[in-house]
Order: C-alpha cells, then structure tokens, then sequence
C-alpha cells in the first residue's frame, strides 16, 4: 500500500518510491533520501511535529509537511 | 623564521564530522580566524608544518553537506574550489568524512573529486571502528575512489602523521574525476554543453549552470551560454536530481566492495539517550534545567572576577592620576582610556563563560535535540526551531547570534528571528542591570534561598526573552514575506565535547568580541572624555565664573573641587548635548547626566557604565580610589535632593536597557545579512518606540 513518511509510527519503516524535486529540495536528497531506499520513523517530536527519521545510514529531522511529499511503501 | 615554502589546504567536510578537531590538531595554536571578505563569515587558517621544509597553510572551510550550497556558509565552499584565481584555491583538499556516515560523506568526496583538484579523504574517527562495528577495506577503497584515503582520529591525534605524508606528496594525487554524468543522464544534452565551453570541465560548466549566483572568472561569452543552459529550470533540477542518484548508486556499489558495518556491534547510546532526551516531559524539563543552570554558573561565577576587575580599573585609574604628570594626556589616560578598557573587559568573564556552555553543547549533539524539540513551538512565533540557537547566543552577543541565523532556509523564519534576536538579553546590558540593580534592589533574600537582586536579574532576562517572543508573534501575523521554508537537520551521533575544540572556542569567540566591541567602546569613551573636558566659551571661564558663585553659596555642603567639576561638566559640549535632549527624556525620571549615557549608549549599551564613569570620574580628585557604584550611589537629584538612582528611575533605566536597540554594530550586522537598511532601520525606530513607552510607563506607575 502506498502512503507517505508522514503516516508511518514509531518503529515502522518503508521504502522510498518517488521524489520530486517540484515538492523537496535538493539538499533532501543529498542527505541521503532517495528513491529505493528503506527509511525508518524514529521519533515524533514531543509535539507530534517534526519527525525523526533514519535514511540510507543518515539521521534526519523533517516537519510532517515534508515528510508527507515522500511517497513509500511500508515494509 | 625562514619561510619555506607553504602549500595550501583545504578541508572540506559535513558537519560534525570532526573537521575541526582535525583542524586543530593540524594546525595547533597557529590559527587565525578572520572574515572572508565581504562577508562576515568565520575563516579559520592556521600554519602546519607537514615535513621538515614544507609548510601548509591549513583553511577551515565551512561545514557542507554538498557543493550545492543552500547557504552562504556552504556557498563559501564552493565559490573557494571553483574559481582558481581564488586567495585560497587549494593545491590539495582535504575531505573529511566519519566512520558512521561513510556514505553521505562520499556524496560530498565525489563532487569534490569530479573538480579535479588533488583530493584525499580523510577518514575521522577511526579508533571507532570495533565500537561501531565497521570494517574497512583500505586498500580496495584506495582503488575505487581513485584516491588516497587515511584512517585518522584527531581526538586521540592518530594517523595525522599519515595525512601529512601524503599531503608533501600532493602532486602524485590521482585527480581523475570520479563519476561520469553525462553518459549517464542525457549524454546528447551533456555533450553539447561540454563542446559550447572548450576551457571548463564539463561538470565545472554544469555546476556554473546550476547555481543561482554569478561567479568570477568567467568571460562574457561563457556567461552568455552558461545563461542560455539556465533557462529551462525544470530540466536543471530533474538532472540534478538523477545526478544524485547515480552518484549515491555508484557509492553503494563501491560501499559494498569495501565497507561492512555490524549494526549489533554497535552500542545503542543514541537510541537511550534521545528516548529521555527527547521525551514529551522529560525533555523539556531537561532543556530548563540546562538553561537553568547555564544562566546560574553565569551569574555565580562571573561575579566574583568581575568584582576584582571592576576595582581593579578603578584603583589603576588614580594611580594612573598619582603617577603620570598632570596634563591633558594623563587626564585622557586615567578618565578616558582605562576607565574605557575597563568597560569591555569586565565581561569577559561572562561572555566566556556563556560560549563554554553553548559550544559544549553544540558538541555534544545536544543543539540538535532542541532544536527537534523546539520546532513546533518556535513555528507559532513565526520562527523555526534553528532559531533556538541565534536566541540562545544572544544572550551573549546579538552580532554572533544573527550570524547564526544563517542556517534558517524559510526567509520569513529567518528574517523574523534576525528581528526579535536584540530583544534576548545579551552581555552588553548585563554592566548596566548590574549596576543598576546593585543600586536599587536591597541585597535582601526571598524565603531565606533566593537573592531579591538575582531574582530582578532573572526576571529582566524572561522579559527579553518574552519580548523576543511576542514581536515574534506580531511579526508572523502582520509581515507579508515571501518564501518557503524548509527544514531539515541532521541529528548527530551524541559525543563527549573535546575539551580541545571548546578552549579554541571559547577563545576565538571572546576574542572577536572583545576586539570586536573594545574597538568602539574604546573609541567612544575618548571622544566622550574629549566632549566632557571641553566646551564652549562658558567652560574656559568655568574657573572664574564658579569661584564667585560658590563663595556666594554658604549653604552648600559639597566640598569646592566637587562643585566645581559638576559645574564644568555642566558647560562642557556633553553637558550641552545632555542638557538639549532632556526635555525628551524627563518624562522617563532621567537627568541631563544620563541623558548624556543614553546619547553614548545607542552606539553599544555597555558604554553606558563607562560613560558614566568617564562623566563621574572627570575632574574627580579624590585620593582614595572610589568604584563607579560608589559614585552613582552618591549622585543627588538637584531639583529634589534625593538620591538620583532611586527605584522609579532605574527600573525606567532597565526597562529602557531592556528594549532599546542600542548598537551600531548589530545594525550593521543585521544590514549585511538582510542586504537593506529597510529592516535595521524598523528594528531602530521599533525598538526604540517600545522602549521609550515601557519605561514611561514603569516611571509613571513607581513614581
């Protein structure tokens, strides 16, 4: 089923499908997040935003808005 | 010494990847930090002697996730390798990666290796590996990546004799590029632009096509060409974003040749420390407490040097009096110089004390979590929780805390932090509340534990800092700004601080500022005293004209001297200057003599202290040595005969200190990074309105 990082929970992993550039800049992808690779919902900031995630060996902080451009596939 | 010959190297890294542990170690106490020009962004260089005769002359460049800059810290990196004419273009780069995040560092070392500059990578924290659980195949990797690479620890100072080996042999770097983009993405659309600039590299000329700035170095016809690629947007950026995927494929492919990481090995510390560090109670809990105690050692432990220091001038300026012959230069000397320097170096203590808590936790990794922490809440103020940061450092300095704003991407965000970031109590209010406090507040304790003047202090820092966040507020909702905002940080790996890297700190940071604001605190304390003991035709026949009235006077108590230095102040230019502004300021409980503070203070508010100094302490002939608070404790009103620092006037004073914009070089500042004087300006006239009213009010309400 596809759905976004930003519906994942704590714990949960998925599987990078699609990026755009239009929706994420550039530097996201540099840092590691790219498509065809697994990410991981760490934490939730205390007050739900932003998110913690772990991406292709990167530690990531992103807002939900973001998080919720990132197209993936739960593992 | 002969100067052999120097090479020059750069390092070039992600943040925390121990660049600048490995920059210390290098270059040892041969640093000097500096502003590149143009832009005050921190250049470090330092000298390391790599062999016997040969020098290199080490640049620190800003931490970087890639050569595509998003800030002007990183745009540093890549205007520095581009453009060979450069001051500081390399003969050989340093990249500096980690063991843990091996393969976003390679992202960077890639684009680095494609400029062609002779490139090693140097891999930091190798005394990590069997903690970690990383296996590295050296030689393999050398293959691959077509490159020296070295394992180093520069805490531990392990294999920096290795780097410099292979830094003297610089020229027998391979400096093939690494990854062929144009066979990969669009070879038709990368040929041609290959072809259309015969001088560049290809991935120079792209590089020229993706950025947004202008760069040097570049003939009018390449512009031309180079403007003509830019056109079609939308193709730049789908290409740079299968750039990256090609570029982060072949680092996997390479990765799995030469890298493996046993993730069972690796201790979990990260994982328990955020869960409690980041926890919905605990973690805001902490992050008080943290700052709690940060603002308690700043107060318990500054006070006590800052005493000696403050007695210490004062004694040192009469017996500057006692000893030089009497004389214009002696007066300039004892009532302008050293009571100015006394002004700055008075707190350094705090100051230092402040960036040794704040760059202890920015090594740590601790930064990171409040700033995760702090997000949401900073958003309904307009601001975002990189903001954090610039309003923490502003509490010792506003200059350093709107450079730190830099890393803010949304405009809005950060434009709105660079705004309300004076608001934070900084250093420079800190001699002023001091003193003021001393002279109002009785030294008397609440329930027996808390001091009522400490409690006072406490309490003007909360209003800074509530003041920051409601304009905050106001700003968000009433400032139409353009820009999006987007964030992204990178949580890194929590680590002990190397006491090293806090002491160069530490000391570069007290140093700028201490040059940086002396200069002018210096410079205006002069031409203070110059204003005080000169005047218009009224104060060359002071002497004369004062002699009569005094006699005249029975009923006065001051002794003659006394008198007669008032009275010259009085008729001197800063007495007149003082004079003309106090219908203005009246309403607020002050006098001509503060008036004449206030003037000096807008260039930088810890010249008050000083000015008052210079003021009370002009023609002062007393043989014993007397504090500045001593004096201002002595001061009267002369229209009702009390003490002039009484409650209803320095609480009008803080309140004043607490909100006006007084410093030049915060303005200057906030010019250069907001490229207007639109905002400094608003900033001005803002602050300064606020100000006025509050203290009006304060003054009104005590009186």
């Amino acid at each position: 089923m596809d759905t976004s990082i930003a519906n994942l929970r704590v714990g949960e992993r998925g599987m990078i499908q699609e990026i755009s550039l239009e929706k994420i800049p550039l530097s996201l992808l540099e840092m590691g997040c790219i498509p065809g690779e697994s990410v991981e919902l760490i934490q939730r900031a205390p007050l739900k935003d932003p998110l913690y995630i772990r991406v292709n060996g990167s530690h990531l902080a992103i807002r939900t808005e973001t998080a919720a451009q990132i197209l993936i596939t739960k593992e | 010494m002969p100067e052999h010959k120097a090479i020059r190297v750069a390092l070039v890294g992600n943040p925390n990847t121990g660049k600048t542990s490995l920059f210390n170690q290098l270059t040892g106490l041969n640093q000097k930090v500096g502003n590149y020009p143009g832009i005050t962004v921190d250049k470090k260089v330092g000298k390391s002697q790599l062999g016997k005769d040969m020098i290199a002359s080490v640049i620190d460049l800003p931490g970087t996730y890639s050569i595509n800059p998003t800030s002007i810290d990183e745009n540093i990196v890549l205007q520095t390798l581009l453009n060979q004419d450069h001051d500081d273009f390399p003969d050989v780069i340093v990249v500096v990666a980690d063991v843990e995040n091996i393969k976003r560092n390679l992202l960077l070392y890639s684009q680095i290796k494609d400029l062609q500059i002779p490139t090693v990578l140097a891999i930091n924290m190798a005394d990590q590996l069997a903690l970690k659980g990383v296996e590295i195949d050296l030689e393999t990797l050398k293959n691959e990546l077509k490159s020296e690479v070295v394992l180093v620890s520069a805490r531990k100072n392990q294999g920096i004799d290795d780097l410099k080996k292979v830094l003297i042999d610089y020229k027998k770097l391979n400096t093939e590029p690494l990854a062929t983009i144009s066979s990969r993405i669009d070879k038709l659309y990368f040929e041609e632009m290959d072809t259309s600039i015969s001088g560049l590299s290809l991935y120079k000329t792209w590089l020229y096509v993706t950025q947004m700035q202008e760069f040097p170095g570049l003939d009018e016809k390449e512009i031309e060409i180079i403007q003509k690629y830019k056109q079609d947007q939308q193709k730049i950026k789908k290409y740079q974003h299968k750039e990256t995927i090609f570029r982060y494929q072949q680092i996997n492919a390479i990765l799995k040749k030469t890298y493996s990481v046993d993730r069972s090995k690796a201790k979990d510390l990260r994982s328990r420390l955020d869960r409690v560090l980041t926890h919905r109670i605990f973690g805001y809990l902490i992050f008080a407490l943290i700052l709690m105690m940060i603002f308690q050692s700043i107060f318990d432990w500054a006070n006590v040097p800052m005493d000696y220091i403050d007695a210490f001038f004062a004694e040192l300026s009469s017996k500057a009096q006692q000893w030089l012959p009497e004389g214009k230069l002696s007066d300039l000397i004892s009532e302008g110089v050293i009571p100015g320097i006394g002004g700055i170096v008075i707190f350094i203590p705090q100051i230092a004390i402040l960036f040794l808590f704040v760059s202890i936790l920015e090594e740590t990794g601790y930064m990171s979590r409040v700033v995760f922490l702090m997000d949401k809440i900073m958003r309904r103020f307009g601001m975002s929780g990189k903001s954090v940061v610039p309003l923490i450092s502003g509490t010792a300095c506003a200059i350093p805390a709107v450079m730190a704003t830099r890393n803010i991407s949304g405009w809005k965000e950060r434009l709105i932090t660079i705004l309300v970031v004076p608001f934070v109590t900084c250093s420079a209010r800190l001699p002023v509340y001091a003193i003021i406090i001393a002279l109002i507040i009785p030294d008397d304790r609440v329930l027996g534990i808390f001091s009522l003047q400490g409690m006072t202090l406490l309490g003007l820092y909360l209003l800074g800092f509530l003041m920051a966040i409601v304009s905050g507020f106001v700003l968000h909702k009433t400032l139409k700004v353009e820009g999006k905002s987007f964030f992204l940080i990178e949580m890194p790996d929590y680590k002990l601080p190397s006491m090293k890297n806090v002491f160069f700190t530490v000391i570069e940071k007290t140093k700028a500022f201490v040059f940086g604001a002396g200069k002018i605190i210096l410079a205006i304390s002069i031409i203070l005293w110059f204003l005080a003991s000169n005047g218009p035709a009224a104060f060359d026949t002071a002497d004369k004209d004062f002699q009569a009235a005094y006699l005249s006077d029975e009923k006065s108590s001051t002794s003659y001297d006394e008198a007669l230095a008032s009275y010259k102040l009085e008729n001197s230019y800063i007495g007149v200057m003082g004079k003309s502004i106090e219908p203005a300021i009246r309403p607020l409980g002050y006098d001509w003599k503060i008036g004449i503070a206030l003037i000096a203070s807008f260039a930088a508010r810890e010249v008050f202290v000083g000015t008052l100094a210079t003021i009370y302490s002009v023609g002062n002939d007393d043989e014993e040595q007397s504090t500045i608070k001593q004096r201002m404790s002595e001061e009267i009103n002369e229209t009702t005969g009390e003490k002039l620092f009484n409650l209803p006037v320095g609480m009008s004073l803080l309140i004043f200190y607490a909100f006006a914009m007084q410093c030049v070089s915060t303005l200057a500042i906030v010019k250069r990074e907001t490229n207007s004087w639109k905002w400094p300006l608003i900033q001005l006239m803002g602050m300064g309105l606020i100000a006025y009213l509050a203290s009006f009010i304060t003054f009104s309400i005590l009186n």
